[in-house]
């Protein structure tokens, strides 16, 4: 396949069953660097199963792949879970945070997994904290500290390597509007200083609202509505 | 939104000339649409007939422009009854967007795209609301924040009703 020109990570044709489940049946995605992308849609149309697949942590019974270059599919699963922890970064719902570890501890694990020495990747993860606006909570555990402030870590913590894409599944969802609009807001800005591409799945509109375009996943078919008028 | 009662309770922190009234309106309440001199003057002149309010005095010359208006007793009784009476949730788009969709079905038409094409235009208007709003202080903020919740409803509406769609075409073309 030939990515459309400009694309970071783009598929064609994704199809996965799960028994007698088909959970993606034709899905198409494409996503530029600095490009906010909403996936939308019904529950249990192949929302997270798209995201896990561009990620390539599951992977597609067939169909295409490409991030930049490389086909998810031609890699190793070595190579695939190197990728993994340079390239992209993930959010959740809910319950990602490793909860024996204090909060700046959790936020420079990648790095710390990637092999960078403790005081640095501390360091940067207090820069990050900074900018979600969770820097005093950084010797607090996740059990200290709310809903909301814990799912600012968790961004801070999928941004502290700057990835090239960051895949975010309703990273609001267990959220009230003002404090998920507040995760929202602090996450497209961070995404946007370092060009990062996000894959937002969610199925608040308003939530939606802060991406640049959004696509409608409908049983494991993908639309994009930017061509829908 | 009811001019007269949001000029009467902007006369309630003291007497007012027309143009500052509309000044203090445009500055609160009128960011899509400012007022015309012409809807000051035309509702001010109701609200003097009504007794709500009165001129509390007139420079030398002519012209509307010249008075100075001062809420009475029953002015502030009105906006007092205004604030305390709830609003009519209003169906007004959903009245439409629903007779679009029969419409598309009875002439069998795709009424999925129907359906598609507006929720893109309701989630256009979302991302200029929330820009608007990350721009803005914190008026702008709660006012988009009306709207969005409103065009999140009809969205929702979208939604429900594109995975109704069969069991309406049952119910329509019955
Ligand atoms: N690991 C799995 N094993 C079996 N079936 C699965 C698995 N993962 C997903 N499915 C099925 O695939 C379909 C799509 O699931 P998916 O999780 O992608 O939906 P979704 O759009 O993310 O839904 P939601 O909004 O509820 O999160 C569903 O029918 C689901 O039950
Ligand atoms: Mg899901």
């Amino acid at each position: 396949m030939t990515p459309p020109p400009g694309s970071l990570l783009c598929a064609e044709q994704l199809r996965k069953v799960y028994g007698p489940t088909v959970a993606l049946d034709g899905a198409e995605f494409s996503i530029h660097p600095g490009e906010v992308v909403a996936v939308m849609g019904p529950s249990g149309s192949g929302k997270s199963t798209l995201l896990h697949c561009l990620a390539g942590i599951v992977t597609p019974d067939s169909g295409t792949i490409m991030y930049q270059d490389r086909e998810l599919s031609a890699m190793s699963d070595g190579e695939r879970s190197a990728l993994r922890r340079s390239d992209f970064g993930f959010v959740f719902q809910f319950g990602q945070l490793v909860p024996e570890l204090t909060c700046v501890e959790n936020v420079a694990l990648p790095l710390r997994l990637n092999g960078t020495p403790r005081r640095p990747a501390e360091q940067a993860a207090l820069k990050w904290m900074e900018r979600l606006e969770v820097d005093d909570l950084a010797k607090k555990r996740p059990g200290e500290v709310s809903g909301g402030q814990g799912q600012r870590v968790a961004v801070a913590r999928a941004l502290v390597t700057e990835p090239r894409v960051l895949f975010a599944d309703e990273p609001t969802g267990a959220l009230d509007s003002l404090n998920g609009e507040r995760v929202m807001e602090l996450l497209t800005d961070a995404a946007r200083t370092t060009n990062a591409a996000v894959v937002l799945v969610t199925h608040e509109a308003r939530v939606a609202a802060y991406s640049d375009r959004e696509i409608v996943v409908r049983d494991g078919r993908s639309r994009d509505m930017e061509r829908a008028v | 939104m009811s001019i007269g009662h949001t000029l009467l309770g902007l006369l309630e922190a003291g007497p007012r000339h027309g143009y500052d009234l509309k000044r203090a309106f445009d500055e609160k309440f009128g960011h899509d649409r400012p007022l015309h001199y012409g809807q000051v003057y035309s509702t001010m002149s109701r609200l003097l007939k009504n007794g709500l309010v009165e001129v509390d005095a007139v420079e030398a010359g002519d012209g509307p422009e010249r008075k100075r208006y001062a809420i009475t007793e029953a002015g502030v009784t009105d906006v007092e009854r205004w604030l305390t009476t709830p609003e009519k949730p209003e169906p007004y788009l959903q009245s439409t967007l629903y007779t679009k969709v029969v419409l598309a079905l009875l002439t069998q038409r795709n009424a999925a795209d129907v359906l598609d094409v507006q929720r893109a235009e309701h989630l256009r208007g979302m991302r200029i609301l929330t820009d608007r709003k990350r721009k803005g202080d914190l008026a702008d903020q709660l006012i988009c924040d009306h709207a969005l919740f409103h065009m999140e409803a009809d969205l929702r509406w979208l939604e429900l009703t594109a995975a109704r769609l069969d069991k309406l075409r049952q119910a329509v073309t019955r």
